[in-house]
């Protein structure tokens, strides 16, 4: 009896600790069938009809899909995004870690209050942040052009002229870099000491210990913040509506963007859905992209043998 | 002033670094300081070449009169109570479900976590339409059940965050507790929750931060003018008083406030949140 009931009691327990878990995460179950799975589900269904909300879906196959090779909009907007992306992403990347290095340097004078300063203007993220770089950009009295003025340089109109409007949110974002930096000083904080000191024993100088040592135990923060940002991007929204709403001439006109007309101004519910889709996928491609290049030039402390 | 020997022998160095870090900094701080010199600035200054960053006088006037062309205290309580119901269902619902991921263990754990974290590579727009339409058969349109409610559920990234703590608190505390007779809603109250508060902080800061900036969300679900968020208000002011620089930069930082000040108030947990949270997965 006694050796039958021991190998039991653990495997009870297990059990036991196994259904506490699932009634622990059942919420998040429950959120996940219905707030995610679910929509998922039924936008993939949409997005092969045509669906005005008033009355009730007509199956139209693929042709949401085949419909989006001749939309113009669709095409400029998917350029706009692309392009978009193309930009800032590096920015991001390279001038969140410049950001983070500035704010770790602990020996300046008021350090903190310099780290309180990067990071404020993300507190503030939303449409008083586009609203304050619209009047900066204002073609006549904005700070930048008014400062140009002064020196005799007539100013682009910035967001009012097709050709400077991207540039001008790519400028814009660069305000709310603080918020990468921030990630990246947790990743170079964790970065252990005595790595510093066994490179400036070996005679290493600042530049090379930046090389050899912080930038490949920062890999996998880089990988993070690459990721993060590429889904993130994808998705502007609010600077392009509040700053531009798409113009001028189109050249503004993010994918969301057009994606929010459809769905909620024209109320092409069915054609939202298909451009939902395709966004999915190219993000999709486009992450897995990266986390299979991560093995090539991601390093884990903890996988090395 | 610990190693004299070493500033004196690389001052120009730090001199320099001083100056960029700092340098970088005003960088940082300019559009505040012109958002704060055009708020207080007389229509006829406002678009004075060269920029004026003094205003002579100043027009503090602008401040009540920005305010009182849109009930923006209404929007401000509007969107405080939905911070606020929000900030209540993640500390719930995250602290719950990230415990459970870090430390019981079940079949099927380590999956299910893997889908937690690909819900965050979700984009936002692919639910977009179904949960819209879900919300307006429910009657949830014009409430703010459809930005609430969802947090009751549980968040893909608040319980990543909440996971990471846990994981970085000794076991020992909570085997005391078993040993003592615990159940786990008793370790998760005396023992995890008073050794959490930093992550339950950053929760509660980071939510306060998303809830008072979101714009998508409340631009699709609040359509009555007395149901706006901040945000809504003065995108709708924006739309209005495009000519009137000076009352949208008052606007702009009455609306920008309470995350500032929440931000300088809980500053310090908030920092320490992030760091501890990680990126290891």
């Amino acid at each position: 009896m006694q050796l039958d009931s021991r190998p039991r009691r653990p495997n009870r327990l297990a059990r036991r600790e196994a259904i506490t878990f699932y009634l622990c995460i059942s919420p998040w179950i429950l959120g996940f069938l219905i707030f995610t799975l679910g929509p998922v589900a039924a936008s993939f269904g949409l997005s092969f009809t045509r669906w005005d909300l008033l009355s009730p879906p007509v199956f139209t196959g693929l042709r949401n899909y085949t419909h989006m090779r001749d939309d113009k909009l669709f095409w400029q907007s998917l350029s706009v995004t692309v392009r978009y992306t193309l930009m800032y992403v590096p920015t991001e990347l390279v001038g969140g870690l410049l950001l983070a290095l500035l704010m770790n340097q602990a020996g300046v004078r008021g350090i903190r209050a310099v780290r309180t300063i990067y990071y404020l203007p993300t507190v503030i993220s939303g449409v008083a942040f586009v609203v304050v770089w619209m009047w900066i950009f204002n073609p006549q009295a904005g700070l930048i052009n008014a400062t140009l003025a002064r020196v005799g340089i007539e100013g682009p109109r910035w967001l009012a002229d097709p050709n400077t409007a991207l540039t001008a949110l790519w400028m814009m974002s660069l305000w709310g870099l603080g918020r990468t930096a921030i990630i990246y000083l947790a990743g170079l904080k964790a970065i252990p000491p005595e790595l510093y000191e066994a490179a400036e024993m070996d005679g290493a100088g600042s530049w090379p210990s930046f090389v050899y040592v912080t930038l490949p135990m920062l890999t996998p923060t880089i990988f993070f913040n690459l990721v993060l940002s590429i889904i993130a991007t994808f998705q502007t929204f609010t600077s392009a509506f509040v700053a531009t709403n798409g113009g001028p001439l189109d050249s503004t006109l993010f994918f969301v963007l057009y994606l929010y007309r459809k769905a909620f101004q024209e109320f092409q519910m069915g054609y939202a859905a298909a451009l939902a889709w395709v966004l999915f996928l190219v993000i999709l491609v486009l992450t897995l992209l990266v986390v299979r290049s991560g093995q090539w030039w991601v390093y884990y402390e903890g996988e090395k043998r | 002033m610990a190693r004299p020997t070493l500033r004196r022998r690389v001052p120009l160095r730090r001199w320099l670094l001083t100056g960029l870090v700092w340098g970088v900094a005003i960088l940082f701080l300019i559009p505040f300081l012109w958002m704060i010199s055009s708020s207080l600035k007389p229509n006829y200054q406002i678009f004075a070449v060269p920029p004026q960053w003094i205003p002579n006088p100043p027009r503090w006037e602008n401040y009540g009169e920005a305010l009182t062309t849109l009930p923006f205290g209404r929007y401000m309580i509007n969107t405080a109570v939905i911070a606020i119901v929000t900030i209540i269902g993640h500390l719930l619902s995250c602290t719950i479900i990230a415990y459970a991921f870090a430390r019981l263990r079940a079949p099927g754990r380590d999956f299910l976590f893997l889908v937690v974290l690909a819900t965050m590579m979700l984009p936002y727009p692919v639910t977009m339409v179904p949960l819209y339409v879900l919300f307006k058969q429910l009657g949830w349109i014009n409430t703010i059940l459809p930005l609430t409610a969802p947090a009751y559920v549980g968040s893909a990234f608040y319980i990543f965050l909440l996971r990471q703590f846990f994981l970085t608190i000794p076991r020992d505390f909570e085997d005391a507790a078993v040993i003592d007779g615990a159940n786990i809603v008793q370790i998760l109250w005396l023992v995890i929750l008073p050794l959490a508060l930093p992550a339950l902080a950053t929760v509660a800061i980071f939510t306060f931060q998303a809830s008072w900036n979101d714009f998508l969300a409340p631009l699709i679900y609040l359509q009555k003018p007395d149901m706006y968020t901040v945000t809504l208000g003065l995108q709708f002011f924006r739309s209005t008083f495009t000519t009137n620089w000076a009352y949208l930069m008052a606007a702009s930082l009455v609306t920008a406030l309470p995350v500032i000040v929440v931000f300088f108030v809980a500053q310090r947990f908030f920092i320490e949140g992030i760091t501890l949270s990680g990126v290891k997965g």
